[in-house]
């Protein structure tokens, strides 16, 4: 754990610990905000004269719900601007909401100039075939599109080079899956362009130039879930980068405190003077309430210490956000950005 | 064409504008009419959880219960007493008073060979079960767990019926992508069937060639192109062979399909109160009422427990920064600044369930307060079960 960023090194930019990444790829268990860190990281990485990508595959228009903006289509928009660095430079995130039909389409409009053919293939259902029923395709038209973005093509003319792409990826339980292509179309096309082009993706995405990053909170199951996710990754050579840990509760307790919360024994005379010395009119009911509150949070914190330490025996780089009570808003993302800067995840 | 569920055509306003009260979960599991309780939500929302001990309690109560999960988790399993869930039903041991509860989880690939195998001859069903496109389809194509939990629900109905073995039948359903997969299952089967791709692909087996217009063989010589003659080779030997399989599937799948909008049958959309498990919500619930299937109601996992006192955010806030510029390190400031943020975490979620309830009045809902720790036993489980049933506080 590299601990909590202090005010002051806030949106100072130390040195990035995936600096040669260009492509991250950002997992986790459902619920535990991964859209959330995915949209922060872009924001983080989009320093002085960078150009960002954040795409998303699996249809939900999050990042448009997330940013106020109209739904996104399949092209790449200019969707804000980074967060700003010391001196105020700041970078342009872009974003593309990939879908597997439109990406079958550019595939072969690109590769096979298919002008009647391609028509045809629509008309007789076989892209409706390929993106919905053919096995494993859809997830390889997916990552294509992403491994293009990344890697630009020159038949892909005036688009714009990215210093680096960050995918709202599916969730961890099908991550491997999805990354793993040349896997998922083994068997199936055993030669011809698909099968080498699927190969060329493997090997980008098992490069130091990829970074699988998995998002959870403190919790049994999603630090579980995280675990068995580096596991599969590792299994298939995909490299596994940081683990976000998410909706970190407030550490301003001390430990002696926390006990004593839990145990019922914090002191309740000092609390009520205090109370009064901030100009809160003090009644036995609100200071029953917040010892009771007291008592949850410390128990809560209890899980987290104990989930905490099994995050740092992975041995994966770490980081903290908190959890923001209001809810997540778009100066809630840039917050959230800062603290990924500062703890040198961007 | 398929309908692709993530773009709906419209969205479905209030349908009264009576409020309808919480949601009465022991009245539910005691009627002897409700045979199935398909709990549906998106994922990260502990819709396995809340399925269990809905289970449990409904096994309590008296019911003879088999609750079907997706979730691979074997924490769950364990938490039932149960090592290792599989395709079997498994009994759970330690259920209290006169009612009984098993516990399955699918196994698609086997659900999956196992219809094939009835279906077809074994020498057609071996022909199948070796085809690449086949092994690709029922391991990892990501809509076949949404058949496959449709095909377990029809076979435990049907087996159930027959030999009384249950009462009651609780369906966890997949995480789904899209949240209503299971519902489109069916009607993607018909159209993957009926599609002219699937025609074409299998017209050259069937006799004669006139069908191989030019339009086709444009195609058959640009996909060869892309994919190589081996793809193609395979393909039409794997829907040739499933010709014959999917006809009886597809069958089975309509009957389950009417199964499920049956009366003894009962919806639950879990949720969190989050803006997008609370939209997904609202998908889930606008389906549901579109395709006619039986609405019970809304449950709200992990709610935040409500603070006491009447002390608001702001004047919490305020004091806590008084005191910290006192003491840097009060323990009274700590305390006002978690009041503040649970008296926001329960304003925001109250929101977002008041908007629900605006645009769905006629839902009802259960809340359940979020628990400290996770459920490692049956006591774990009941306790879901008792703030399931309002027991709450």
């Amino acid at each position: 754990m590299k601990g909590a960023a202090s005010p002051v090194a806030r949106y100072a930019a130390p040195v990035s610990d995936w600096g040669k990444v260009r492509l991250h790829v950002v997992t986790g268990k459902g619920g535990t905000g991964k859209s959330t860190v995915a949209s922060a990281l872009a924001l983080a990485l989009a320093t002085k004269g960078k150009h960002v990508l954040l795409c998303e595959v699996e249809g939900r228009q999050g990042i448009a719900r997330m940013f106020d903006v109209d739904p996104l289509p399949y092209q790449e928009r200019r969707l804000t601007t980074g967060l700003p660095d010391a001196d105020g430079g700041r970078g342009i995130v872009h974003a593309l909401h990939v879908d597997a039909e439109s990406a079958l389409l550019e595939y072969l409009s690109m590769y096979y100039r298919l002008g009647r053919a391609g028509r045809a293939l629509d008309k007789f259902g076989v892209i409706e075939f390929a993106t919905t029923i053919a096995p494993g395709v859809r997830d390889v038209l997916l990552t294509g599109k992403v491994y293009e973005a990344v890697q630009r093509n020159a038949r892909n003319k005036g688009a714009i080079e990215y210093d680096a792409v960050v995918l709202d990826a599916p969730p961890t339980g099908r991550i491997t899956q999805f990354l793993n292509v040349s896997n998922e179309l083994a068997g199936l096309a055993k030669v011809g362009p698909i099968k080498s082009q699927s190969d060329t993706m493997m090997t980008l995405f098992r490069s130091p130039r990829t970074a699988v990053h998995l998002v959870t909170v403190l919790e049994e199951m999603p630090v579980q879930e995280t675990a068995d996710g580096i596991a599969d990754l590792r299994s298939v050579q995909l490299p596994v980068g940081g683990i976000v840990v998410n909706q970190v509760r407030p550490q301003d307790l001390s430990a002696a405190d926390l006990a004593a919360a839990r145990s019922g024994e914090l002191d309740r005379a000092a609390l009520e003077d205090d109370l009064r010395a901030g100009g809160i009119e003090v009644v036995p009911d609100l200071v029953d309430g917040l010892l009771s509150e007291a008592a949850d949070h410390a128990e809560r914190r209890a899980l987290e210490d104990s989930q905490r330490t099994l995050v740092a025996k992975m041995d994966v780089p770490s980081y903290e956000l908190p959890r923001i009570a209001g809810g997540i808003d778009i100066g809630g993302l840039y917050e959230l950005a800062g603290l990924l800067r500062a703890q040198g995840m961007a | 064409m398929a309908r692709s569920s993530t773009q709906r055509p419209t969205r479905v306003g209030p349908t009264t504008t009576t409020q309808s009260g919480p949601l009465d979960i022991d009245a539910l599991l005691d009627d002897p009419t409700t045979g199935i309780i398909v709990c549906c939500g998106s994922g990260g929302v502990g819709k396995t959880t809340t399925s269990a001990a809905l289970a449990l309690r409904a096994a309590e109560r008296g019911r003879k219960v088999v609750v079907l999960t997706i979730d691979p988790a074997r924490r769950l399993a364990q938490s039932m007493g149960i090592e290792a869930l599989d395709n079997t039903p498994r009994p759970v041991t330690g259920v209290d008073g006169t009612g009984t509860l098993d516990a399955m989880m699918l196994d698609m690939k086997r659900t999956f060979d196992e219809v094939v195998m009835a279906q077809a001859s074994p020498e057609k069903a071996q022909q199948i079960l070796a085809n690449p496109f086949y092994i690709a389809l029922s391991s990892s194509f990501a809509g076949t767990q949404e058949y496959m939990a449709m095909e377990k629900l029809g076979q435990l109905h049907r087996e159930s019926q027959a030999a009384g073995t249950y009462d009651l039948i609780v369906v966890d359903t997949p995480p789904s992508r899209s949240a209503l997969d299971f519902l489109d299952a069916p009607e993607r089967l018909s159209s993957f069937l009926d599609g002219r791709f699937i025609r074409l692909m299998m017209a050259p087996a069937r006799g004669p060639a006139k069908l191989m217009s030019a339009g086709f063989s444009l195609i058959v010589n640009a996909m060869t192109k892309i994919l190589g003659a081996q793809f193609l080779k395979d393909l039409q030997t794997f829907v040739t062979a499933l010709d014959t399989v999917f006809g009886g599937f597809r069958q089975r799948a309509q009957q389950t399909y009417s199964l499920l909008q049956a009366d003894g049958t009962a919806f639950l959309v879990v949720a969190a109160p989050e803006p997008d498990a609370m939209r997904e919500a609202e998908y889930f619930v606008e389906r549901l009422s579109e395709d006619g299937m039986p609405l019970a109601g809304l449950v709200v996992n992990r709610a935040s427990p409500s603070p006491s006192g009447a002390l608001s955010a702001e004047e919490a806030t305020t004091a806590a920064e008084r005191l910290r510029t006192q003491d840097a390190t009060s323990v009274a400031a700590s305390l006002l600044r978690l009041h503040a943020d649970r008296v926001r975490m329960v304003e925001r979620e109250g929101l977002l369930r008041q908007r629900f309830s605006t645009a769905h009045p006629q839902v009802s809902t259960a809340v359940v307060p979020a628990l400290a720790g996770d459920v490692h036993d049956l006591d774990g489980l009941r306790r879901v079960g008792e703030l399931l049933a309002g027991g709450g506080a």
